[in-house]
């Protein structure tokens, strides 16, 4: 009965045949690749050559050759950058139009101002501000209440556009602080006393053995003309509240005493040349709803 | 004067080339169950396939009415009454996850079942093969004259039929960017010219892909660019029914006369009398008989050639047939023959389809209305006010599944005395606050949490954002904590 099993090995061997060779009685069977695979292959090859001419491809002692496209990443940002205008374009122009308070009612506008500001925020203020816009010494926290020159959405719009002591911009916004410790104006002892008294306007303990009726002296005399004579301040000015617990350098008595030393003032740039309207209004916005605005 | 030297007798022989030219295959024309079949499932799938993106389903004014749509700029997938948020594309993980599993049954079940009958590679090369028919003939007159000399009309048939195969290709790119656009308009912009260029050129690209792979290459792909094949070998046994060739029922096998001979004297002849039928039908060019092949697509046209000759030679049928090695053994030995569709493997996959399959119906069953998510602020953590009361701040996300704008109102639990302002809301009577969120969309809240926090309080207060549907008064919440300076983490 011949009845053989035509399958396995033998059979495909025969066939397809094999390639000759022999490793310890394994043969390799002949299994060609496709001819139309070393085409793919040669097409991919003709492919790069391509590239090598269309596109920037090969360096040069000082330069690049540029390809026949005339690609370059640069461009293809900027065109990136553009068409992403164009698209924000609409809104921008009612962002332009609107008031800063109709921008806040309108929940449409309101998501795209903070979305843009706080891009906006990221690159340009959180240097000096810190991510979260929570500041520095001597960088005022934006989340706060507290606010030196105003926390209504325009008198923080006013600040973004000319910035605060920023001379090359007429319109800043300027308060100087007397040097009263480098200038002679007063002596150590009194600062000292004064110091101590600033510290009581905001319930914080001075030390104990300091002449606080000094203090109060020198304050009346000295500081109670800008920061008023409980030490409220006066935003009209940019004149800081000294009574609330906010404290811009820090509540200890050392650093109050390097103010009253010093004097002067931090300084924010003018932001009026650098970005354009509807991106000064977003911040605007931004900082104001950032929870400490009024 | 001739010079011998010794030469290793392997290097006298040439080696064989490294690159193999395609050998056309010219399938032929077949009739019969298998066939029937595959037309049948050819005319399903490509119906839903063209069709499916014309079908309307109402989802009211503020949604597409097109029944199956994946709308990329707004980050949609719509599935007749399922709609599906860009977070929930985990259904598409649980779809990938049936698919594979549906393969790996079908496969332990009765082989490629998949490559047969459903691959599109598959239906469209049916469907590129069919109108090469219509217009070439069939296999005897194709080979005639691809062989005979260039004729006027050779020229004419092939160009009528690549024209044919194009259009076709063509139609099936128009078909697939269709799901991504409203069809009848995308239809109306495509035909004006006024569709994105991303359009055509993906209409471009498909018209390339289907007019290559279904039309020039074919098996090609299945045999040098398909995984599956691979993966199938290695994922079979021996109980999986394959098409097979009952080699103890065909061998040996000689021609019809010499076996009818043969059987007359009271000898042992097989019913194969290799008239090469099986061969010439199959669409991948394999000879089945060779036994179970990497090229076998197993789509059963040699079931159906072979039942043809075996009628008219008045021998059985299913000399081809779906059966095992096991049972060809079996039969050999004089045993049953035997099928085992319940084995481990087969209900180990169909219980993970089950499995997933009922997952997502309670995802989808299950899916809530509206979402809220609360982050707090990571920088600063709390805020101190000039009056020293403490503030945090935290980011809550509002997400309206529905199709209709909806009022919301935020309570938030876990903390007494406490200044709640919602940037975003709109200020009403009593101190509450109405979030408006549109139909379908999701809105931003910044949420001011303010209280007059105690210094010996070190624990951070466990908050309960409660986000309650006005009009119906269901809730969603979320959790988070009120951190103040005193408190140690």
């Amino acid at each position: 009965m011949d009845n053989k099993i035509p399958s396995g090995a033998d059979e495909t061997k025969k066939s397809i045949g094999t390639t000759g060779h022999v490793w310890d009685g394994i043969e390799e069977l002949n299994t060609p690749l496709p001819r139309w695979w070393l085409w793919t292959f040669y097409a991919c090859i003709v492919w790069a050559f391509g590239y090598w001419i269309v596109y920037p491809a090969i360096p040069l002692m000082t330069s690049f050759t540029k390809g026949t496209f005339g690609w370059s990443s640069r461009e293809a940002v900027v065109a990136d950058l553009n068409e992403l205008k164009t698209l924000r374009s609409g809104l921008n122009t009612r962002i332009e139009m609107a008031s800063l308070d109709e921008i806040e009612k309108s929940p449409e506008l309101l998501a795209f101002a903070r979305a843009q500001g706080a891009a906006s925020f990221a690159v340009n203020c959180s240097p000096c501000h810190g991510a979260g816009a929570q500041g520095f010494k001597g960088y005022p926290n934006l989340n706060d209440d507290d606010w030196i020159w105003g926390g209504k959405a325009d008198a923080i719009h006013t600040t973004l556009l000319h910035g605060v002591r920023w001379e090359a911009d007429p319109e800043t916004r300027i308060s100087v602080m007397p040097s009263f410790g480098r200038d002679g104006i007063l002596k150590p002892s009194e600062i000292s006393a004064v110091a101590d008294y600033v510290l009581t306007l905001s319930g914080l303990t001075p030390d104990a053995a300091t002449d606080l009726v000094l203090g109060k002296a020198v304050f009346a005399t000295n500081c109670a003309a800008c920061h008023s004579d409980s030490g409220a301040g006066n935003r009209e000015l940019g004149v800081p509240n000294l009574s609330d617990q906010v404290w811009l350098y820090g509540s200890d008595k050392v650093t109050i005493t390097e103010r009253i030393n010093l004097g002067g003032g931090g300084v924010m740039p003018s932001w009026l040349e650098r970005l354009d309207a509807a991106t000064l209004k977003s911040l605007a916005v931004y900082v104001h709803t950032l929870g400490g605005g009024e | 004067m001739s010079i011998s030297l010794p030469l290793d007798p392997r290097l006298a022989e040439p080696e064989p080339p490294l690159y193999a030219a395609r050998k056309k295959i010219y399938p032929q024309a077949v009739r019969g169950t298998y066939r029937q079949i595959k037309w049948s499932i050819l005319a399903i799938t490509l119906g839903v396939y063209y069709i499916l993106p014309f079908i309307r389903w109402d989802r009211g004014p503020n949604a597409p009415d097109q029944a199956v749509l994946i709308d990329l700029p707004h980050r949609r997938a719509y599935f007749f009454f399922i709609e599906i948020w860009p977070q929930e594309v985990y259904h598409l993980t649980g779809l990938l996850i049936i698919a594979a599993m549906a393969l790996f049954l079908m496969n332990a079940l009765a082989g490629r079942v998949w490559c047969g009958y459903l691959c599109p590679q598959t239906v469209w090369t049916d469907l590129f093969m069919a109108v090469e028919r219509l217009i070439e003939g069939d296999r005897r007159k194709r080979i005639q004259r691809d062989e005979g000399p260039a004729t006027l009309e050779r020229f004419s048939l092939k160009l009528l039929k690549h024209s044919s195969w194009l259009l076709i290709a063509w139609w099936t790119g128009g078909a697939w960017v269709i799901y991504f656009a409203d069809a009848p308009t995308l239809v109306r912009d495509l035909a004006t010219f006024q569709a994105e260029p991303i359009a055509y050129i993906s209409i471009a690209i498909l018209t390339f892909t289907t007019y290559t792979f279904a039309g020039l290459m074919r098996e090609q792909v299945c045999l040098y660019m398909c995984p599956w094949p691979r993966i199938q070998a290695a994922l079979t046994d021996e109980h999986a029914l394959n098409i097979t060739y009952r080699y103890d029922r065909g061998e040996p096998r000689m021609s019809l006369k010499k076996a009818t001979h043969l059987r007359a004297e009271g000898g042992l002849a097989g019913d194969c009398i290799d008239c090469q039928q099986c061969v010439a039908v199959c669409p991948t060019g394999v000879d089945i008989r060779h036994g179970a092949d990497l090229g076998c697509i197993q789509c059963g046209l040699c079931i159906d050639a072979c039942d043809d000759v075996m009628t008219k030679i008045g021998r059985p049928n299913r000399l081809i047939a779906y059966d095992t090695d096991v049972n060809i053994k079996r039969r050999q030995s004089g045993l049953s023959e035997i099928f085992r569709p319940f084995r481990a493997r087969t209900l180990l996959y169909a219980g993970l389809i089950l499995l997933v399959s009922g997952l997502m119906a309670y995802t989808l069953i299950t899916r809530a209305p509206f979402t809220i998510r609360v982050i707090h602020d990571r920088n600063p953590i709390f805020v101190k006010l000039s009056n020293g009361h403490i503030r945090n701040a935290f980011t809550m996300r509002v997400a309206n599944m529905l199709m209709t704008e909806r009022n919301f109102t935020l309570n938030i639990d876990g903390i007494k005395h406490a200044q709640i302002e919602i940037v975003g809301g709109i200020p009403v009577e009593d101190n509450a606050t109405i979030l408006v969120v549109g139909p379908d969309q999701t809105r931003e809240f910044r949420v001011l949490v303010t209280h007059d926090a105690a210094p010996e309080e070190h624990e951070p207060t466990a908050l309960s954002f409660v986000l309650r549907d006005e009009s119906d008064g269901r809730t969603a919440m979320a959790r988070d904590f009120f951190r103040t300076p005193y408190t140690i983490h």
